[in-house]
């Protein structure tokens, strides 16, 4: 059967996206405030991220260690208020802070009615300035931690993304995507108050505000409440990361697993890099969205998988671009083999304009429907602020995408798309996979879990 | 009424018709932002499969992916994305549902290619044979091959309920799924697919007037079809205990699931939504009593949640249906110690009540994540959809946030005292194997 576009009603005009104003400002201490006001459903989002990367690769396992303790405790206390208060104290205004560390940043978000402003961001303050990390509390918060990284690194996904992690960053701090149990229960009070006193500084950090909001009157509220909150030194930033291109497939071995996962990672560029609209594009065209090459092979017409994907993935020192499948057992050889095959299509010859349109409008659409939302629009702001750039970077990115030709993304995907560019990782069961896997290119066998 | 209760109460007016040939159409405009959401629900879920197509809601789901009478396979795909806009679709307890997300001028081409779907799935022996292939891969993943997969959903019921309907594996067995025939698909589809057993809900920027004329265009023509009678989920209360043991031999830390059979979500609506806050009282945030007796204080779990209906949706679920406490607890804490306190803290909300000011709490809190959803388009739509279809009355979903800002704290303890621990369900999962 062939599509009859007669049949398919034609889209209408676009109407124009709302362009979201943001109302930027410094505080003397250093932070960063952006405030955009939205109307909509009566709520606020805060996002305050700091920078939080590990200083040098050798301090990594450390700093990664405390800083996934240092998320939960910093919520245990402060000189004038326990725990259960100020989970109290936030919940009654709509709020619950979540705090979370990546190789990146801290971030503390949340949701508040507009009512909850003032006291919201009084509760922040005390944290950001008194956090007590009291000794027996951290010690049982640093006990969970340990038994929640035991069960994540159970998970296949999370093995499979670590070991891609390790081989493509070697020693550098993003080789570590999960601390190590051990140097999580070593963790104290004391480590987390000198953490504390010298990575979680204003200057460099960025205070992210959307919702039902009057800017200057926000501003205002900002400063009243978070010009208490000093410090010496500034925000520390990762080191540029390697990429070391290992040659040939790691096999995790995972005696009797039913699936295998593979995952293929390597560089990307960055954000403002003028070749990033293309391999965004060239991206999706491959593996990004359901009418990709990838579902279509894999999924759709072999059935060997439920989720394949690929993605651009930023982080502040090094963008990747990564592909992932967990596929049945039985077919893990053949398909790798697919995976490679429609990679190797991508830097070997020219998608058609009817894909890169079809891609080109996905794209433009997610974009408006993720940052319709308070939430999505906060979160957005908060990475691309945090990663340097002006709010109105979206606006100029959204334009480079709607002039990217067939010709640059083919360039595009024969640099960054190529399977030779990529590493390659694939958790499973050794026994049963190693000798298909190694028709394709030379295995590695390491056993389980990487600690 | 608080005042963001009132505002989500007023904001979204809905309009409803129904089409000659039963379909019952919701319109929620809201010409804020332009985008639109065009979601079908179709009143058939894992609860309604017969015996020996286990899984069957699910793999049809699947199926309705597959191309229809005028669109080939993965073009259902390329026509939304290539508007710049998503889709997907969901199976759960009672009702199956599809959806896009779209920018506002794409809207009559999502509804005709929900039209041509609800009219003419393409269900071949081809397409039937790779879902099955990716169905099992679904199974793999998100089950199979992981530590804990669809702990408790999949094991609970078996243990809290006795009727096939509620104890069958929603997700099916292989040995159902690999069986499964396009005969059985044609004659699901044409028992429960049909325009009068669905709902389809709008949302976003549309206009009224312009909107029903172009789904008269688009779904008018589908043929009227016999509409089958809701099947009954409902069962006695438990008089007793249960309990069962599952090993996992992936997992490397054990966990524990309470259940209690709660009100008609239904038909005692009120009652239900004493439950509901129940629930957000004993296990939301630092502040709730769980996280504090049992993470906290007694530092006998690693983490807890309690939760009602088995998803974690309160509002798109029939009666029968389970308030549920999940506990991760360490190895060295016997499973009894952890379930004793749990009972110990429904207790004291049973015996000693809620003060006002925390139920208060708990309500902004509420509110505000009822307000979150509603930020999204789709997140409404879908809201007011389900609505629709369990509770015949869209406007709830806009009402959530009043109606339970007007809970008290004595509806909260008597949903409390009916969390009776020798009616419970209760499912431990020991982990045999460790991390590998």
């Amino acid at each position: 059967m062939s599509l009859d576009l007669s049949l398919i009603p034609p889209l209408g005009e676009p109407r124009p996206q709302p362009v979201p104003t943001a109302v930027e400002s410094t505080l003397p201490s250093g932070l960063r405030l952006i405030v955009v006001p939205r109307p909509g459903v009566p709520l606020i989002e805060l996002r305050l991220r700091v920078p939080f990367a590990a200083t040098t690769a050798a301090d990594a396992g450390l700093h990664t260690a405390r800083g996934s303790v240092l998320s939960g405790a910093v919520l245990l206390g402060t000189a004038a208020h326990d725990q259960t208060a100020i989970a109290q104290l936030l919940q009654g205004h709509g709020a619950e802070l979540s705090v979370s560390t990546d190789p990146d940043r801290l971030l503390f978000a949340t949701t508040l009615l507009p009512g909850g402003l003032r006291p919201v961001l009084d509760v922040l303050a005390e944290l950001l300035t008194g956090a007590t990390y009291p000794d027996g509390e951290v010690e049982g918060e640093r006990d969970r931690v340990a038994e929640r990284i035991g069960i994540a690194l159970s998970q296949p996904g999370v093995i499979a993304r670590g070991a891609l992690a390790a081989r493509r960053y070697g020693d550098h701090p993003y080789a570590i995507t999960l601390p190590d149990p051990g140097l999580v229960s070593a963790v104290d009070g004391g480590a987390l108050r000198e953490l504390h006193r010298s990575r979680v500084l204003p200057a460099g950090s960025t205070l992210v505000l959307v919702g039902d909001l009057d800017p200057s009157a926000a501003a205002d509220v900002v400063a009243g409440a978070l010009g208490e909150w000093t410090g010496i030194g500034h925000a520390v930033e990762a080191p540029p990361a390697p990429d070391l291109r290992a040659v040939g497939i790691e096999l995790v071995d995972r005696p009797g697993a039913v699936q295998s996962n593979i995952r293929l990672g390597g560089p990307a560029p960055g954000r403002t890099d003028p070749a990033l609209p293309a391999v965004r594009l060239a991206n999706m065209i491959y593996g990004g969205y359901f009418s990709s090459r990838l579902v279509e092979n894999i999924r759709e017409r072999r059935g060997y998988t439920y989720s394949p994907r690929s993605s651009v993935d930023h982080q502040a020192a090094g963008s990747s671009f990564l592909v992932e499948a967990d596929v049945a057992t039985e077919v893990t050889g053949p398909a790798l083999l697919e995976t490679w095959y429609e990679l190797g299509r991508m830097a070997l010859l020219p998608v058609t304009e009817a894909e890169l349109d079809g891609a080109r409008r996905y794209v433009l659409g997610s974009m408006a429907l993720s940052t319709s939302t308070h939430a999505g629009l906060a979160s957005t702001l908060s990475a691309l602020v945090g990663a340097g750039l002006p709010p109105g970077w979206l606006a100029e990115h959204q334009q480079a995408l709607a002039e990217v030709t067939v010709e640059q993304v083919q360039e595009a995907a024969h640099r960054y798309l190529a399977s030779s560019g990529l590493t390659a990782v694939v958790v499973g069961d050794a026994d049963r996979i190693a000798g298909p896997l190694g028709a394709l290119a030379p295995v590695s066998v390491r056993a389980g879990a990487p600690e | 009424m608080t005042t963001a209760g009132a505002e989500l109460t007023l904001r979204h007016p809905v309009e409803r018709f129904t089409l000659d040939n039963g379909l019952r159409v919701v319109l929620a405009p809201d010409r804020s932002v332009p985008v639109v959401a065009v979601s079908v629900f179709y009143d058939v879920g894992m609860r309604n499969e017969p015996e020996g197509r286990t899984g069957f809601a699910h793999l049809f789901e699947h199926m309705m992916f597959q191309g229809s009478a005028n669109v080939p396979k993965m073009e259902h795909a390329r026509l939304v994305q290539a508007a710049g806009g998503t889709f997907n679709g969901s199976t759960h307890q009672d009702y199956t549902n599809y959806f896009e997300a779209l920018p506002a001028e794409a809207l009559e081409r999502a509804l005709f290619l929900e039209a041509d779907r609800m009219a003419a799935p393409a269900i071949t022996e081809e397409n039937l044979r790779n879902q099955i292939d990716v169905v099992k891969e679904e199974i793999r993943v998100n089950v199979l091959n992981r530590p804990y997969g669809a702990f408790p959903w999949l094991q609970l019921p078996q243990i809290a309920f006795d009727s096939f309907a509620n104890t069958h594996d929603g997700y099916g067995s292989f040995v159902d799924l690999e069986s499964s025939t396009v005969d059985d698909a044609t004659d699901f589809f044409s028992r429960y697919y049909a325009p009068g057993n669905a709902v389809l809900c709008i949302g976003g920027d549309l206009d009224v007037a312009e909107t029903e004329r172009l789904i008269q265009r688009w779904f008018g023509p589908v043929a009227a079809r016999e509409v089958p009678p809701l099947p009954p989920t409902g069962e006695p209360l438990p008089t007793t205990v249960r309990t069962a043991v599952v090993e996992d031999a992936l997992a490397p830390a054990p966990a524990l699931a309470i259940g209690w059979r709660v009100p008609d979500p239904v038909g005692e609506f009120d009652r239900y939504l004493g439950t509901v806050l129940l629930a957000e009282l004993l296990s939301e945030g630092d502040a709730s009593r769980l996280e504090r007796r049992l993470v906290h204080a007694d530092r006998i779990a690693i983490a807890q949640s309690s939760y009602v209906g088995l998803f974690g949706d309160p509002f798109d679920v029939r009666d029968a249906t389970l308030l549920t406490t999940q506990v991760h607890h360490p190895a060295a804490v016997p499973a009894d110690r952890v379930q004793a306190a749990v009972h110990e803290e429904v207790r004291r909300i049973a015996e000693d009540g809620v003060p006002v000011d925390e139920l208060r709490r708990v309500q902004a809190r509420t509110e505000a994540q009822l307000l979150r959803q509603a930020d999204s388009v789709l997140g409404r739509t879908l809201g007011f959809a389900a609505a629709e279809i369990v509770h015949g009355r869209a406007e709830l979903a806009g009402e959530l946030a009043a109606r339970l800002a007007a809970v008290t704290p004595d509806q909260v303890r008597a949903a409390a005292g009916e969390l009776d621990p020798d009616t419970a369900a209760v499912l431990e999962l020991r982990a045999t194997g460790g991390r590998r």
